[in-house]
């Protein structure tokens, strides 16, 4: 199920500003990957160039090759919609529909894209709702607004109706950095199980936190701001946090920086 | 320093107050000393009695509060009473409107009034009723929402979800200058257009078109900004998830706004309900009930309002009969108004706390 990321040489612009630059990495399938790095170093906006989402983004434009197992996301007739329908997405802040329910937040993706069978779909709601440990708090109030919930509870609304496309990859962007440390918690450890079925990329200014749940850890870094960002090392992430091959790596973690 | 005495030590941070009726008091101070003063110079206008009690009421805030408060405290005063000066001044010559309209138009206002048309009475014989003109207004002014409404909630679309470079800019800039259209000109529009050039006679539907003419744009500038309400996140999240562009337009984007949406499109019903202009020019007006607004002249509230007045002669019962259609305008544009509101409130997204 979860798929294998290869990045070649991707550059990602805003207009003529050039955000990030040449970036090469590989992602692994069933693991969690994490961004860190300073703002403005291009985490997200890498982040968003996995699933096509950049160019939606008035002026986005992405050169280069993202491979999920053997497809080229940014080849030829690629179709941006499936490309998200394979390569999920949470953002930083928790977001559910404000006009729809609990059942209807989880089932939206499914209902929106119209392909489904109705026998299946409670089900299916059921068990995004399980994996992303939400159903015993929701399972009583799956027909009130998904808005009313806490941050956190929303956060993992937003996790169960990406999770519940059923998707390969799944890309966090800061997906804690608005939440209480419960709620954070809950998340984390959600994230573990998660990568039993999916492939994680997250995003976090949360050093501990990428030490935390992540295998392997990406540090970005810009040499000055006006310049693009670019990819320092990328390694596993008991490595980048007791030994990093690169000085700046050990200075920004070690908070000797910026 | 630190004294201990038996009398209660003002802190520092508290200072004088007046109490909380001052205001009342200046202000019902200030209408004596303006009625006296009118009164004592044989004024008989009550404009002026008014604004010189408005006068005082706002120098006797700040002289008071100057004097008990001090000047800090004096200026807030002011500025609060020159708002309710400001609020009262707005709301006196909307509620004197209602009221004359309401003691005016209640004498003929009854069911027989709202159920007959004025078929062969003349406009200076007492009798007859509005149906006709009833009818054809709620007639011109569907069609024209039926026509406008679709257009103009696309448009916005364009303009807020796809609308990139100079076509946007142009359609924005044409929308703008169409904001401006004077009715009459919509009229004249419609008039040289549909009527002397491709021959067609004067209708109920010559009447809407000008009518969608001058709805477009108000729908147009509404939807557009309820949709620029609608946060990003939630097209972003609705992509994120493999849905198509328009399916998160149709089914995430527009059902968080349709409530504002809405508003906007009772609020643009309600401006062209009043337009007498276009359909004096294209619908003619006529005595009878003529249920087909796309042949023969039909008749609408404002123009009945209009006709009344103008080809009364100065009878008392044509009078009657402009100010109780008059009424009945009013009346129906309020409970747009209130539907709208409901709806807005209905339709609103919802916390569920």
């Amino acid at each position: 199920m979860a798929k294998r990321i290869d990045i070649s040489g991707l550059n990602a612009y805003y207009g003529s500003f050039r955000a990030i630059e040449d970036i090469s990495m590989a992602i692994e399938p069933r693991s969690v990957t994490a961004f860190i790095g300073p703002s403005g170093c291009g985490k997200s906006t890498f982040l968003r160039t996995l699933n096509r989402m950049h160019e939606v983004t008035p002026g986005g434009r992405v050169e280069g090759k993202v491979m999920l197992d053997d497809e080229n996301l940014y080849g030829a007739g690629i179709d941006p919609v499936s490309v998200r329908r394979e390569v999920g997405m949470v953002f930083q802040r928790p977001n559910p529909f404000p006009t729809m329910s609990v059942y209807d937040n989880v089932a939206a993706g499914l209902r929106l894209n119209g392909n489904y069978k109705k026998s299946e779909l409670s089900d299916i709601v059921e068990k995004s709702l399980k994996g992303a440990n939400l159903w015993n708090e929701v399972k009583d109030r799956l027909n009130k607004p998904g808005s009313g919930l806490s941050g956190g509870q929303q956060q993992r609304l937003c996790i169960a109706r990406a999770i519940a496309v059923e998707p390969k990859v799944l890309l966090m962007d800061e997906p804690c950095s608005a939440l209480d440390p419960i709620s954070t918690l809950a998340i984390e450890d959600l994230i573990g199980e998660l990568k039993e079925r999916f492939t994680i990329v997250i995003v976090t200014h949360n050093m501990q936190q990428a030490a935390r749940v992540s295998d392997r850890t990406a540090f970005f870094n810009l040499s000055a701001v006006g310049q693009p960002g670019k990819l320092i090392e990328i390694d596993d992430t008991e490595r980048i946090f007791s030994n990093p091959s690169v000085q700046a790596t050990e200075d920004y973690i070690s908070g000797r920086f910026g | 320093m630190s004294q201990i005495t038996d009398a209660p030590r003002r802190s520092s941070l508290q200072g004088a107050t007046l109490p909380k009726w001052t205001p009342w008091a200046i202000a019902a101070g200030s209408v004596a000393l303006g009625l006296g003063i009118s009164a004592a110079a044989g004024l008989d206008s009550k404009i002026q009695w008014g604004l010189m009690a408005a006068v005082f009421f706002v120098i006797a805030s700040y002289g008071v509060a100057a004097r008990v408060e001090g000047p800090r405290q004096a200026k807030d005063r002011v500025a609060t009473s020159l708002v309710w000066v400001a609020f009262l001044l707005a709301v006196v010559p909307l509620v004197s409107l209602i009221w004359v309209t309401v003691k005016r138009g209640v004498k003929v206002l009854d069911g027989y009034f709202l159920t007959h048309s004025m078929g062969l009475i003349t406009d200076t014989e007492p009798g007859g009723g509005i149906y006709h003109a009833i009818l054809g207004t709620l007639e011109q002014v569907a069609i024209a929402t039926v026509i406008s409404v679709p257009i103009g909630v696309l448009t916005a679309i364009y303009l807020v979800e796809y609308g990139r470079g100079r076509l946007a800019k142009a359609v924005t800039f044409f929308v703008d200058v169409m904001t401006g259209i004077p009715s009459i000109v919509a009229g004249l529009f419609v008039l040289s257009f549909w009527i002397i050039i491709l021959d067609m006679g004067y209708s109920g539907f010559a009447g809407s078109m000008a009518l969608t003419i001058l709805m477009l744009p108000v729908i147009v500038r509404s939807t557009e900004e309820m949709l620029k309400l609608v946060p990003n996140e939630l097209r972003e999240a609705s992509l994120a998830l493999g849905v198509p562009k328009w399916r998160t337009i149709m089914k995430v984007v527009l059902p968080t706004s349709i409530g504002g949406i809405t508003t906007g499109v009772m609020l643009a019903i309600a401006r062209i309900t009043g337009e007498t202009a276009p359909v004096l020019l294209l619908v003619w007006g006529s005595s009878f009930i003529n249920t087909n607004p796309f042949e023969d002249p039909q008749a609408s509230l404002p123009m009945y309002i209009y006709l009344q007045y103008a080809n009364s002669g100065g009878s008392g019962a044509a009078y009657d009969r402009a100010w109780a259609a008059a009424l009945t305008l009013i009346a129906f544009v309020m409970i747009l108004n209130l539907a709208a509101r409901g709806i807005a409130r209905w339709k609103a997204p919802k916390t569920g706390r």
